[in-house]
């Protein structure tokens, strides 16, 4: 873990635990409506200051906390065109399929890759360290899993290069 | 803190938001985040449920036992509030014409019993009562200044004011005075003029007031904000001056005075904090709790060992749960044995679907 990576997990932690203290909320515009107020933003007070927090120019979280929901968007480094496409790749994978990660939100925030939307009702039926300390981890995990996949995709095109100049020999 | 000893029951319903104790504390009723409220009875050991009562369309928000008319009051995120009276075998719902636009949030009797207090999603409050001349329960609303949903509400010892707690970050104390069914009020330090809807103390928040409430006396106001700070006033020094203590900890969602000095906060923490009130000041003292491992013994039946086998891995069971006795944030806490001014069992309820009954008989730091 390289010397800046814990202090910026940490600080994402500890903003997740404050950010996640969710409470069952009703709208209070549309009647027999429960939405999540980070989503619909209609009432500004019941919004809290949204937090990013930054590893970096390319890394960085964006914390929108709400009343009753709480949205968290992540920016995954992307320093050249290879991790750039493996990047979009992945997220729009993960995306297309965010019925079955429960917290992922199907479209990113402008700005962001992948978003999660996490509401009341995964608060209570979940142990809440739990989903910080899974959050943590995955944004551990992307990168290391997208250097992986830019290592594999090397090597693999690599091996294909060489195949194909075998044939000039 | 050590000495707090700690009864404590899953009572197989899901996630609590409210619970609420008959007056010989034999019987519990508790909503969960569906549409019923559960009446569970303590027979040979154990919670049995009795009654399930159905009226509501949407998650119940907040219930209250009116111990010596025997009524409960539910209301719910579908707008309406009931008024259950036993009869025969059964509780009987009654609607309350209560004439709310959005949901209600929070319910609760006045001491005397004659009305009831609805907090809402309308951004107004309804103090209800009983018309005789129709038969039926009615409501009077209490609108200005309020701007946003009312998360709170607690009443006044005297019968006549009400503390509101909402989300346009501001903690308030009206006068809740129904000439049709109050006696005249006498005057008190927080005012002497109080027709229904009169103000008598605003005091700003940083945060959504999570939870207000009335020292024995009355004299005394408290709440807790979702800045994780605890507001206090005494009206008989100045009802204009709030103290405002922040903490470190995650925000409480509940406050209850158990004796004139002292009060009991929780909430996201998961832990019961113990607050009381030195030279005039507001102290935060201990935190009230026993740790998990002591509670697991209790808990993990085989079933739920093998259930968390199959869900996780083995070997992660044994760091999955939080170190505290609630495993989620507590949502209410409620008063269960002793007189008002002197508390000695209080009851919490939790998301992690928990009634946990707290003894403070032998705790040196309560200021009584």
């Amino acid at each position: 873990m390289s010397a800046t990576l814990a202090p910026y997990l940490d600080a994402v932690k500890s903003t997740l635990q404050a950010a996640l203290c969710l409470e069952q909320f009703s709208s209070q515009v549309v009647e027999r409506h429960d939405k999540p107020e980070v989503e619909v933003q209609t009432s500004k007070e019941l919004l809290m200051t949204p937090v990013v927090v930054a590893r970096n120019k390319l890394e960085r979280v964006l914390i929108e906390p709400s009343v009753n929901s709480v949205r968290i968007s992540l920016a995954i480094k992307q320093s050249d065109d290879i991790e750039r496409i493996l990047a979009h790749k992945f997220t729009r994978f993960m995306c297309q399929r965010a019925d079955n990660f429960v917290i992922l939100r199907r479209k990113p925030i402008e700005g962001y890759d992948i978003s999660f939307l996490i509401t009341n009702v995964h608060t209570s039926s979940m142990y809440k360290h739990k989903l910080v300390d899974f959050l943590i981890h995955f944004m551990q995990e992307i990168d290391k899993e997208i250097s992986d996949m830019k290592l594999a995709l090397n090597a693999r095109a690599r091996v294909s290069a060489e195949e194909f100049l075998k044939r000039f020999n | 803190m050590s000495g707090c000893p700690v009864q404590h029951w899953d009572l197989g319903v899901g996630p609590i938001n409210c619970h609420a104790w008959n007056k010989d504390r034999s019987q519990i009723a508790v909503s969960t985040s569906d549409c019923e409220i559960y009446i569970f009875e303590w027979t040979k050991g154990s919670w049995v449920n009795i009654h399930v009562l159905k009226e509501h369309d949407f998650p119940v928000t907040g219930i209250d036992w009116a111990p010596n008319s025997n009524r409960i009051v539910s209301c719910s995120q579908d707008k309406n509030a009931y008024v259950w009276t036993f009869e025969g075998n059964q509780w009987k719902p009654e609607l309350v014409f209560i004439r709310l636009s959005r949901a209600a949030t929070c319910v609760k009797w006045s001491p005397l019993e004659n009305k009831f207090a609805v907090g809402s999603g309308s951004k107004l409050v309804a103090i209800c009562y009983y018309e005789k001349e129709n038969n039926w329960w009615i409501a009077k609303h209490i609108k200005k200044p309020i701007k946003s949903t009312v998360k709170c509400i607690d009443w006044h010892p005297d019968n006549v004011l009400i503390a509101i707690g909402s989300c346009d970050l501001k903690a308030r104390v009206f006068s809740a005075y129904i000439k049709e069914v109050d006696e005249k009020p006498s005057p008190n330090p927080w005012g002497s003029k109080m027709p229904l809807g009169t103000l008598l103390c605003e005091q700003a928040v940083k945060g959504w007031v999570n939870h207000i409430s009335f020292s024995p006396s009355g004299c005394r106001l408290a709440w807790v904000a979702h800045d994780a700070s605890i507001g206090f006033i005494d009206a008989n020094v100045d009802n204009n001056t709030a103290q405002i203590v922040r903490t470190p900890n995650l925000p409480f969602t509940s406050i209850k005075w158990i004796t004139e000095n002292s009060a009991i906060a929780g909430g996201h923490d998961c832990y019961p904090t113990l607050v009381t009130v030195k030279d005039g000041k507001l102290v935060i003292v201990c935190k009230l709790d026993i740790p998990a491992a002591e509670k697991s013994k209790v808990s993990n039946t085989a079933l739920e060992l093998f259930k968390s086998i199959d869900k996780r891995s083995a070997l992660e069971h044994a760091n999955i749960k939080l170190n505290t006795m609630h495993q989620n944030f507590i949502t209410e806490i409620q008063p269960h044995s002793g007189s008002s001014q002197n508390i000695l069992k209080f009851s919490t309820c939790s998301v992690d679907g928990q009634v946990a009954l707290w003894d403070l008989k032998n705790n040196t730091a309560v200021i009584h």
